[in-house]
């Protein structure tokens, strides 16, 4: 059992947990991912960390409510438990000083892109972010992404607030003005990143990654969360979760991660039986 | 008949007593155990079958050297805890390798029964004595060493990790087994399905475990939770056994592998076995719908059969093996072969797939398919299967399931780069001690043999339990003798 120590929305539905686990915490590198499982019943599933404390024994997870899983960890609190996490898994992040570097988090992939961009800034890059979200109210970690910029841009499709287009829209105009730009990280939806993978691929920059598919256990023994990248077959659990985005078959990638949209569908309707059950007794 | 007057001529006389079974139509559409066990009545009359011979070749068949002999007689003369205890002195999970062991090809393939007549049912009397222990509530307690004030980790809950932290025990050691998963057993839990190793019996054995002072921790994955330095120089540990199993499936390398609905039958076992996916909804984690479906394993060995027969009970409408040899040359265990027949799995033999096809939106809908047929023998000794030209087929498909073996577990590999590793990543160790290229750390199981069966790795974890004692305590003990 691991005690969750705090939690708290920050936007809706993405909700922040500090969650004890004092060896994860030591030995986390940016990059790596827990499995987290909520009850004897539940799934296992992934999520990247976003932080962690060594001091205080504590690793940092950001959720959106996303499925049935993530939708039943956001309604936990403080002081409440999660049945089992599993880490830190996954290969870290290649970090070294690249020069200039832009990190690009689309929705709650700035999550996973923060710590990240702060390992690329005590490597001495000069780091841009780009923080992408539909709208104002759904930007998260703005002030933790400046902390760790040399610049920092906010991007909403509506306009609502910083810049007003896509995070692909911003990268193409800092590229256009000229900057030199030597390394790009980018996590998001699947088409953010694919889409970032197409801006930068005619300047030859270096661009990376962060592949989400389903896995089960995470630690390299199912084989289910395979995805290709070049010519190869390789395991986001234990080759990735990173990978070269100017190899990566997004395609393939969006295929496999629908093989159980029937059965999530299925279950969401159980869910939200269950629920008028409850709200009418 | 009784086991002291009992003449050679009436042991030959009996025939091999048939062990009661679920009926195959039945056990088709549901999870339970296939074989239902010896009755008392039948275990001590197919004890009798054994003639006692003064040079027992079954004992140098077993993998562990069981006393075999000793302990059938031990059932012949009705002391069934006698035999479980006998039965244990050399092999801790007897229910288990009572089901699993592949008999035919060990104690049976040399029994002299067996020459003329059917051989003992070795086998089926280990599960009993096991089951009996069990079910009748007598569990026996091992004797125990006074404690050394030595610790060792064990790495990894599988039948390695499980043989070897119970010899460790035993010789007095404190015994701390780390594992990767939620929950203990490894292949035991994750692997093998129900119907063939109902978790009850596992979850027993461990329960056994834990009784004799050995510590579990679930949720630890060595080298990334911890390492093997740490335990070694941090946690206070003397000594370190990995058993940390198989790793990643190995795929075929053919077209269209990566189309919805074709996955490897390590994914495919753990989502039904460890996450309970038939339950599905009332367990989270879904599994590929095989209600009325076209499905097809691909491989010929035990995992194979595993994952096809779970696939028939879960309702698939066509169940296939494609195997691209003849069912002579199939890896898998006789008895799990003709299970699978009898369950109406329908075998597409000297058959190699050439290429996977799928939809538009990703979809696998069926496979090409070549016939074959056996050339000369190849470096295994088995026929080569040589394509037969003109010969492809097209097999409508809406699952596809890769059984064709795993590579070994990349992490260790990866995070502990002073262990010498074999071309294949596994780890290379002293075939005498299981000691690895790093001092006081051993390894046995599937991780140094590449997957194998469940004995052999209690074995390994048995033999690197002995070398671990021996340099701990500075004495020499053989693994048979505590």
């Amino acid at each position: 059992m691991y005690r969750i120590v705090s939690a708290i929305f920050l936007a809706e539905n993405i909700k922040k947990f500090e969650i004890e686990a004092p060896r994860i915490a030591k030995k986390r590198r940016a990059g790596q991912f827990v499995m987290l499982r909520l009850s004897e019943t539940g799934e296992r599933f992934p999520l990247t960390i976003a932080d962690s404390d060594p001091e205080k024994g504590t690793i940092t997870i950001i959720s959106q409510g996303a499925g049935k899983s993530t939708r039943a960890l956001n309604r936990l609190e403080a002081g409440e438990t999660i049945t089992d996490v599993v880490g830190p898994l996954g290969t870290p992040s290649h970090i070294g000083n690249f020069g200039t570097s832009v990190s690009i988090g689309g929705g709650v992939g700035t999550a996973i892109a923060y710590p990240t961009a702060a390992a690329l800034k005590a490597a001495g890059n000069y780091v841009i972010t780009i923080n992408g979200a539909r709208t104002r109210e759904l930007v998260i970690l703005e002030e933790e992404m400046k902390a760790v910029s040399d610049e920092a841009y906010i991007t909403t499709d509506d306009g609502s607030y910083g810049f007003n287009g896509f995070v692909t829209q911003k990268l193409q105009e800092l590229i256009d003005s000229g900057r030199k730009i030597d390394f790009v990280l980018a996590i998001g939806p699947i088409p953010m990143m694919k889409a970032v993978a197409e801006v930068t691929r005619p300047y030859g920059i270096r661009t990376v990654v962060s592949l989400n598919p389903i896995m089960i256990d995470g630690t390299g023994m199912c084989g289910g969360c395979r995805v290709t990248v070049g010519d190869e077959i390789k395991f986001a659990c234990v080759d990735g979760p990173e990978f070269d985005a100017h190899l990566v078959d997004f395609k393939n990638l969006a295929d496999r991660n629908r093989i159980y949209q029937h059965e999530e569908k299925a279950s969401d309707e159980a869910e939200a039986h269950r629920c008028r059950l409850a709200a009418q007794s | 008949m009784d086991a002291k007057n009992i003449t050679t001529k009436e042991r030959l006389a009996i025939p091999r007593q048939v062990m009661p079974a679920q009926d195959p139509v039945l056990r088709a559409g549901n999870f339970s155990e296939v074989h239902l066990g010896l009755t008392p009545e039948l275990a001590q009359m197919e004890a009798l079958r054994c003639i006692q011979c003064k040079d027992p070749v079954c004992v140098q068949g077993c993998p562990v050297n069981i006393k075999i002999d000793q302990f059938i007689k031990l059932i012949a003369e009705g002391d069934f805890l006698g035999a479980a205890r006998k039965v244990k002195e050399d092999n801790v999970l007897p229910a288990i390798c009572g089901r699993v062991c592949p008999q035919e090809d060990q104690c049976e393939k040399v029994c002299v029964i067996g020459k003329k007549r059917e051989p003992v049912a070795i086998g089926n009397l280990e599960r009993f004595v096991g089951d009996y222990e069990r079910l009748t509530g007598q569990r026996i307690v091992p004797e125990m060493a006074p404690p050394t004030g030595k610790n060792v980790a064990v790495i990894g809950s599988g039948p390695a990790g499980l043989s070897c932290a119970n010899d460790l025990a035993q010789y007095g050691h404190k015994v701390v087994v780390f594992e990767a998963l939620h929950e203990l057993g490894g292949v035991l839990m994750y692997g093998i399905p129900e119907f063939r190793l109902p978790k009850e019996i596992v979850r027993d054995e461990l329960d056994g475990l834990r009784k004799m002072g050995i510590e579990f921790r679930t949720d630890v994955v060595v080298g990334r939770t911890i390492t093997v330095d740490e335990l070694l120089e941090e946690e206070g540990f003397d000594a370190v056994f990995i058993g940390v199993g198989a790793g990643l499936p190995w795929f075929m390398g053919i077209p269209g592998e990566n189309l919805i609905g074709v996955l490897a039958a390590n994914e495919f076992l753990t989502r039904v076995n460890l996450m309970k996916a038939w339950d599905f909804p009332n367990s989270d984690t879904p599994v590929f719908d095989c209600k009325g479906k076209n499905v097809a394993v691909f491989g010929g060995g035990n995992t194979a059969m595993d994952a096809i027969r779970t696939a028939k009970r879960l309702g698939a409408e066509h169940a296939y093996i494609v195997y691209r040899r003849s069912e002579a040359e199939m890896p898998a265990r006789e008895e799990e072969i003709h299970h699978a027949q009898k369950e109406g799995i329908e075998f597409m033999l000297l058959t190699i797939p050439l290429e996977f096809i799928g939809n538009e939106q990703g979809w696998l809908t069926g496979v090409k398919c070549q016939k074959m047929e056996l050339g000369e023998p190849d470096d295994s000794g088995r026929r080569k299967p040589v394509p037969v030209e003109g010969s492809e087929f097209v097999v409508p498909l809406d699952m596809a399931v890769i059984s064709i073996g795993n590579g070994s577990n990349p992490l260790i590999k990866q995070t502990t780069p002073d262990i010498e590793v074999s071309r294949k990543d596994t780890i290379v160790v002293d075939v005498n001690t299981m000691e690895t290229s790093k001092e006081m750390v051993y390894a046995g199981g599937d991780i140094v043999t590449g997957g194998a069966t469940v004995i052999l790795a209690m074995g390994a974890g048995r033999k690197a339990a002995a070398a671990i004692h021996e340099k701990l305590s500075g004495k020499a003990s053989s693994f048979n003798e505590w």
